[in-house]
């Protein structure tokens, strides 16, 4: 069975463009908003949608989406609120309801449920892919198994440290893309060379045969552009959650459809 | 749990939980360890500064006051407990910390790091670190809970005075975790030219190994100093525990040996208002099995998987984890993992005061605390038993909290 993520990439590279990717913080402002988000995040052109669970130590994470996992807490969202949000958007009328979703986060909340226990919850919940940013390889293998045991991708990141051999470690057990982290850096990282992590992300997708979208520091449509001349997909995050704290939460949705046209026209190839 | 090697893995704890950013830095640390442990330069330099400049060895003193106060409140006869105090609140900046920084810090610069961040809760470990930049000429940056840089000042000024930078860490507990967080995300945006010099056995591979090494100076030095003392092993060897750096440094050397077996290892862990509050670190007595800083070990968490804020008195034990070995050495029994409350480690630090004119460190003081509970757990014996403890640190740094405890507890003693 071909990977639903795959499958968005290989669309937006028809389509001669970047796969836009789109980052939210699970629950925040509160758990009743998220499937609001998820919808207007999808119909507003994200092609694959990556939902945070919070957790007490972010520590890939800059302030932004720092502050993000601590509201998002303190509204009382927990690993399995954030799934059931999914899952209730999923099950919505919605016509956008059924694009890809990675859920993103931290490996204590996972751990703490049980790698199978928590692949088949996030399956249930209908999410296609984990990404888990303390998880490198060496330490997946459990994860991985239960992973696919439930027909999901584990999309595994690279760095700009990772080394040729460890690129190939990563390539091993992905189907659908590969999250290549554009700096060395936490999350809402500023002065990222996109011209750089471009190209490096074109040479580990030609060598690894995988869509690689890259993240971290991309905020605003003009480094989407940069990124999308030569990367599969570009993956926005800090700049959304800003958008979605930037006022109350009855108009995130709408901010944030705004932010995401913006950021999804910015991804054509000319 | 599968890692390639097996190297970093306590039984199932350990590992390296980290970014992947930070994977090809754990590795040249790694290897630079490999390398420079097998040179014989490098170790000579480590030692001679260990004894010329820390002061090591520290000494080994037999405590006959604290002894016949531990004898007699657990119901033993006078002259048949002797305690042993392993003196690491002698080394130069008062504390164990200082073991590990210079043996990090003389790493970072045959790295050809300049720049060395570090994690601190008591502010011990930041001042060891500051100590051993200003030695080599490195820069120094130390990561510090907004709550440890009020309640243990005079370190702050110090690390200052020694040319460090404190940045004090606003989030979340405010405390030794908070720190640890940031400095992890400093070291993730600057880790070409920084090396971070954790400061206990915590953290992901290798630094429990690392710092386990690094402090099993205080473990070698005691037993030897005891076997002359005595001709004898120790009964008991007791050390408080953080993230577990004094207590894995004088438990190596009897870990390591199949021929010490009999020797009983005791770890004392903060219980704050009480193990049965949940205002307490008792990660191993209360925790359960997960993943924080890098490494799968014991942890404060919620049902969530959520890390919980831990509370204790002494800031250096104000910790919702704890170093993987430890994880290990419970679950296998080779050590017993005990807790004493914030009230129960202040009594002892005054009566340490008053039978042997020390003041230690508050974290050392739920050791001594705990001498009278461990005590009666072991067997007796005729000849007397011996029971070696880390006296991990002095408590200069803990004067004003013992004083506001005083004036809060209307404590006469
Ligand atoms: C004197 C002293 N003892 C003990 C500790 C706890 O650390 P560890 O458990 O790593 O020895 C600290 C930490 O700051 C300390 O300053």
């Amino acid at each position: 069975m071909t990977s639903r993520l795959r499958a968005a990439f290989d669309r937006a590279r028809a389509e001669n463009r970047a796969a836009l990717v789109v980052y939210l913080c699970g629950g925040d402002p509160d758990l009743a908003t998220t499937p609001a988000l998820l919808d207007a995040i999808a119909r507003a052109g994200a092609d694959v949608i990556e939902l945070g669970i919070p957790f007490s130590d972010p520590t890939a994470d800059g302030p932004v989406i720092q502050e993000a996992s601590a509201r998002a807490r303190k509204a009382g969202a927990t690993a399995r609120g954030v799934l059931d949000a999914l899952a209730s958007w999923r099950r919505s009328k919605s016509p956008h309801a059924d694009r890809p979703v990675v859920v993103f986060g931290y490996y204590n909340p996972i751990l703490r449920m049980g790698d199978a226990a928590f692949a088949r919850a996030a399956r249930n919940a209908g999410a296609d892919g984990l990404l888990v940013v303390d998880l490198p390889p060496e330490e997946a293998g459990t994860l991985a198994d239960a992973c696919e045991a439930e027909a999901m991708d584990l999309v595994p990141l690279l760095a700009p440290t990772s080394s040729d051999a460890r690129i190939a470690l990563a390539g091993t057990r992905a189907r659908g893309f590969v999250y290549y982290v554009s700096t060395a850096g936490v999350t809402g990282a500023g002065g990222v060379d996109f011209d750089a992590a471009a190209a490096r992300a074109r040479t580990i997708s030609d060598r690894l045969h995988l869509p690689v979208a890259v993240g971290f520091g991309v905020s605003s449509p003009d480094d989407a552009r940069r990124v999308a001349a030569h990367a599969d997909g570009v993956v926005v995050g800090s700049a959304v959650v800003r958008a979605i704290a930037g006022g109350d939460a009855a108009g995130a949705p709408a901010r944030v459809a705004q932010l995401v046209r913006d950021l999804r026209g910015a991804c054509g190839r000319a | 749990m599968s890692s390639p090697t097996t190297a970093g893995w306590f039984g199932p704890f350990g590992g390296r939980y980290v970014a992947e950013t930070l994977v090809a830095a754990l590795d040249e640390l790694e290897a630079a360890w490999r390398d420079a442990r097998a040179d014989g330069a490098f170790l000579h330099e480590l030692d001679r500064l260990l004894s010329t400049y820390v002061g090591r060895p520290t000494p080994l003193y037999h405590a006959e006051r604290l002894s016949d106060d531990v004898a007699r409140t657990a119901g033993r006869r006078a002259g048949t407990i002797r305690v042993w105090l392993k003196r690491e609140d002698l080394a130069h900046t008062g504390a164990h910390k200082i073991n590990n920084t210079i043996g990090q810090v003389l790493l970072a610069r045959r790295m050809g790091k300049p720049r060395v961040i570090a994690e601190t809760g008591a502010g011990q470990h930041g001042v060891a670190t500051a100590t051993a930049c200003a030695l080599f000429g490195l820069r120094c940056e130390v990561f510090m809970g907004e709550l440890d840089v009020a309640r243990q000042a005079p370190n702050v000024l110090r690390m200052e005075l020694l040319g460090a930078q404190v940045h004090p860490v606003r989030a979340g507990s405010r405390t030794l975790k908070d720190a640890m967080n940031e400095a992890l995300r400093d070291w993730v945006t600057h880790v070409r030219t920084t090396h971070y010099c954790v400061g206990s056995v915590a953290g992901p591979h290798p630094y429990p190994s690392l710092v386990r090494e690094l402090q099993s100076v205080i473990g070698r030095e005691a037993r030897a100093q005891l076997f002359a003392a005595t001709g004898r092993s120790p009964d008991a060897v007791v050390a408080c525990v953080g993230g577990g750096s004094n207590a894995m440094g004088i438990f190596a050397t009897f870990v390591d040996d199949p021929g010490s077996s009999a020797v009983r290892l005791f770890g004392v862990e903060a219980a704050g208002h009480g193990i049965d509050t949940n205002e307490h670190a008792a990660t191993l007595s209360r925790g359960s099995v997960g993943v924080l800083h890098g490494a799968k070990s014991y942890v404060l968490q919620d049902e969530d998987g959520q890390i919980l804020e831990a509370h204790s008195i002494s800031a250096g034990l104000d910790y919702p984890g704890v170093g993987p070995e430890h994880s290990f050495l419970r679950d296998s029994g080779r050590a017993r993992y005990l807790a004493v409350t914030d009230s129960d480690a202040l009594a002892a630090f005054s009566s340490l005061a008053r039978t042997e004119g020390i003041l230690c460190a508050l974290e050392t003081a739920h050791a001594i605390a705990a001498l009278p509970r461990i005590v009666a757990e072991l067997p007796e014996r005729h000849e007397g038993l011996d029971v070696l403890v880390s006296l991990s640190g002095r408590g200069d740094k803990d004067l004003a909290t013992v004083r506001d405890w005083r004036e809060r507890t209307g404590a006469a003693s």
